[in-house]
């Protein structure tokens, strides 16, 4: 059995591992030159860091996971682009070299068994001022702190929902910013409920709860405050951000009037969670739900032979991710996947259940648009745009939405205001990108090299 | 200045530095070897490095590449996602405008 991975994050990784112990021949690809994914990102090799463990915590666990990668039936290709998958052919297209660079080299594949660990994306609701220099994702904070070591700012306050904010806020501390506050949209009242009812059942994490406790240590040795349901509601500046207003929300996240507050900071960060990346199961003709991979117990998903582990078929963190990822390894490469290791990922994915429940998006968001508030970001198209035109009877249906008012039409493809944007004005989002990845033109002039199977 | 590159010596995964040189419209940007173009860029306190339709500036949001708004244009190739090309030392860089001209 060729069992071909895309992504070699936590799920990934297991898969990779468990496709192996099962016997196939396994090529693991992904983007970036180094393993690991967002999760475990790493320092580039040429930094030469002699003790990455500081930074990197669980660094002796994901040192053993990555060394699969260097197994003898395993081929780790690094810096390469899925751009595209026949799903007549289950071909899978490649492009190998630098990110979005000309002239890289083009291969295809036509695996036994794909797996899908693609993963996902920071979650960034808009507010007035979001698309100005300074105001960040959760995760470009940590990308840039964790893997180069670059501070976005001097000042930088942390906001949104989710645990993530903490590990940021953690980067952030580390590479010497200060990081003024972390505000958690949701009140405290919803945050403890998710994560407190039934804790036995969360046995999967219990590092977890040593992670939070080493987060709450730094965050007061930093005098850093963590304040709930508080949250961004504008940010502001003519060429850059240079203020921030904050603003105590209710459990719906509706503003509290009167308890506004400006910040001064030269950075912003700000992530609502994670939306998932299934461009290749849609090309593949996966089902999705919600945005997220439909899988079998098996991690199989609607279409024979393409499996899906990790954050596309559902928010739930590195350790559920991996627990998938084992269950998609051992039976893409035609083995029955042990019960026990159904058992763990069925007790790993109790955590994405009680994510969703402590930290919910508030629907009341939305009151803190304004007609001008930019919604989609390449085209610039406004929340007062969006609305008119979903009201339009003359032209209705998100098509007529996207061809109106061009939301979604822009270089990213619909990726950051796909969700937004089916939540204002109704209709499902749609992930159909035939092109996965930017390829250019003369690439795709070029012949395709390596191996027709 | 904004952003910046966290000092070596106060560095504590114990780095070894080699120093790179870019430029950005032909004005010089120093880093070291393993950074991304977008942390260079930030990191010599720029924020913004592209323009949109309506002449606004862009510079980093999502740092994984899923947003677009950090594209720049490398040694001619236009287009680049500064958050996902590592720097190489002698890389020109250009500033990407998708102002509409009238």
């Amino acid at each position: 059995m060729n069992v071909v991975i895309v992504g070699a994050g936590p799920a990934g990784l297991a898969a990779a591992e468990h496709a192996l112990r099962a016997g196939a021949r396994v090529t693991v690809l992904d983007q970036a030159e180094t393993p690991g994914g967002q999760y475990h990102r790493m320092l580039p090799e040429a930094y030469a860091a002699k003790r990455p463990d500081r930074i990197q915590h669980g660094r002796a666990e994901f040192d053993r996971r990555r060394r699969v990668l260097a197994h003898p039936r395993c081929r780790w290709w690094p810096g390469s682009t899925v751009w595209a998958f026949d799903r007549a052919e289950k071909r899978v297209h490649i492009l190998r070299g630098p990110s979005d660079g000309s002239g890289r080299e083009r291969l295809t594949l036509v695996p036994d068994a794909l797996i899908l660990a693609t993963g996902a994306h920071d979650r960034t609701l808009p507010f007035p001022g979001w698309e100005l220099p300074g105001v960040y994702t959760a995760g470009a904070a940590q990308a840039l702190a964790k893997g180069e070591r670059v501070a976005i700012g001097e000042r930088v306050l942390v906001a949104g929902a989710g645990p993530f904010l903490l590990p940021v806020a953690e980067s952030l501390l580390g590479v010497g910013a200060e990081v003024v506050a972390v505000l958690e949209a949701n009140p405290l009242a919803t945050v403890r409920k998710g994560w407190s009812s039934r804790p036995w059942r969360l046995a999967a994490h219990a590092g977890k709860a040593g992670e939070l406790v080493r987060y709450a240590a730094t965050l007061a040795r930093h005098r850093v405050p963590y304040l709930t349901g508080r949250a961004v509601i504008e940010a502001r500046g003519a060429d850059r951000v240079r203020e921030v207003v904050t603003a105590r929300v209710r459990a719906d996240w509706s503003v509290v009037p009167g308890t506004e507050r400006a910040y001064e900071v030269d950075a912003v960060c700000v992530g609502h969670g994670f939306s998932p990346q299934p461009e290749l199961a849609v090309a593949a003709g996966c089902v999705l739900d919600d945005g997220f991979v439909r899988v079998d117990t098996a991690q199989q998903t609607t279409v024979d032979g393409v499996f899906a582990a990790g954050e596309i078929t559902g928010i739930g963190g590195a350790v559920t991710a991996a627990a998938e990822g084992a269950v998609a390894g051992h039976a893409a490469a035609g083995g029955t996947p042990d019960p026990a290791l159904l058992r763990a990922r069925d007790r790993a994915r109790a955590f994405a259940g009680r994510l969703a429940a402590a930290h919910p998006i508030g629907p009341a968001w939305q009151s803190w648009l304004r007609d001008d508030t930019i919604v989609c970001r390449c085209e610039e198209t406004t929340y007062g745009e969006l609305t008119r035109a979903a009201e339009d009877e003359s032209c209705p249906g998100p098509h007529a939405l996207k061809l109106g008012t061009r939301a979604g039409l822009g270089p990213c493809q619909g990726r950051i205001c796909g969700p937004t944007v089916s939540e204002l004005c109704g209709g499902a989002e749609r992930h159909h990108r035939p092109i996965v990845q930017p390829i250019r033109l003369g690439e795709l002039a070029a012949p395709t090299e390596g191996e027709p199977e | 200045m904004s952003g910046w590159l966290l000092p070596r010596d106060r560095d504590p995964v114990g780095r070894a530095d080699r120093p790179i040189r870019i430029t950005v419209d032909g004005e010089p940007v120093t880093g070291i070897e393993g950074q991304s173009v977008a942390g260079m860029l930030l990191a010599a306190g720029r924020t913004s490095w592209r323009t949109t339709r309506s002449g606004a500036p862009r510079g980093v949001f999502c740092g994984i590449g899923a947003c677009f708004d950090c594209l720049l244009t490398v040694n001619d190739v236009p287009d680049v996602r500064a958050c996902r090309r590592p720097a190489v030392d002698g890389d020109e860089i250009r500033t990407q405008s998708r102002e509409e001209t009238t």
